[in-house]
């Protein structure tokens, strides 16, 4: 009986940033960055044009910085606010690139999800959906 | 800014962007006295050097121009294609498995990435 909850808890930080989960959140870190320069621009230069759309942007920015944060420290804690950060990240994609598609006119300037993530390669698409499954993957005990 | 740097360092990233990939493949961890890690480090803090260059010129040529330019998004893009490459060696070097070249490879894709967005920005409003 050596291993203490300790351990097994540095083992399920390690599993979340070890291997493919590296990569996992370097895309993150980069999504995070790119999120969080261009909702400051937005907001800094042109806040009265789009509102929504910018503060959506900050939202965004936030999301992104939760999730990288969190999936890199990767301790029980931080995995649940990764999962729950990753879901809204998912919601968010699809809702606001429901939304911009139908209403174009209430997203007169683009955001990171505008269009399900159109301009940037569709990553924002993909990126929640390789999150979630890497963290049911990493993920141990609870079954 | 469409010139012969910033074809080249595209180019360059694109290479060592190879690289990376085909030590993810071959199942070669970065080591530091390995030499297929020196080689993609060394051509990295080359490509590192390179964007420096861009960004210092860049920043002569937006306050040199006469012509309508985003600034504060272009300085923008000059400054965040600096941070990049530091930030996944560091993040890569820390991996001792075949990740550690496939957090380089994200790393050197968005560089020709921000080096695009670059140009773009800099013809649009002329």
């Amino acid at each position: 009986m050596s291993d203490t909850a300790d351990d097994i808890a540095d083992d399920t930080a390690t599993r979340t940033r070890s291997g493919p989960g590296r990569i996992l959140i370097a895309v993150y870190a980069i999504f995070a960055l790119a999120a969080t320069a261009r909702s400051a621009v937005q907001i800094a230069t042109r806040f009265d044009e789009a509102p929504l759309a910018y503060l959506l942007s900050a939202f965004a920015a936030v999301v992104y910085i939760i999730a990288t944060v969190c999936l890199a420290r990767g301790n029980r804690t931080s995995r649940r606010v990764a999962t729950v950060s990753i879901v809204v990240e998912l919601i968010g994609v699809l809702t606001i690139g429901t939304l911009s598609l139908v209403d174009s006119q209430a997203f007169p300037d683009a955001t990171v999800w505008s269009g399900f993530g159109q301009g940037y390669g569709y990553v924002p698409l993909v990126l929640p959906v390789l999150g979630l499954l890497w963290l049911r993957k990493t993920q141990v005990g609870d079954r | 800014m469409i010139d012969a740097l910033s074809t080249t360092l595209t180019y360059v990233a694109l290479g060592a962007a190879l690289w990376a990939l085909v030590l993810l493949i071959a199942d070669k961890p970065l080591q530091p006295l390995r030499r297929s890690s020196l080689a993609v480090l060394g051509l990295l803090a080359l490509l590192e050097l390179g964007l420096l260059v861009q960004t210092v010129l860049g920043f002569v040529r937006m306050f040199g121009t006469d012509r309508e330019l985003d600034k504060l998004t272009f300085g923008g893009y000059l400054v965040g294609s600096l941070v990049v490459l530091p930030l996944a060696v560091f993040w890569a070097l820390a991996e001792r498995s075949r990740w550690g070249p496939g957090v380089l490879l994200v790393g050197c894709l968005a560089i020709p990435v921000l080096i695009l967005r670059l140009n773009q920005i800099w013809s649009t409003n002329v």
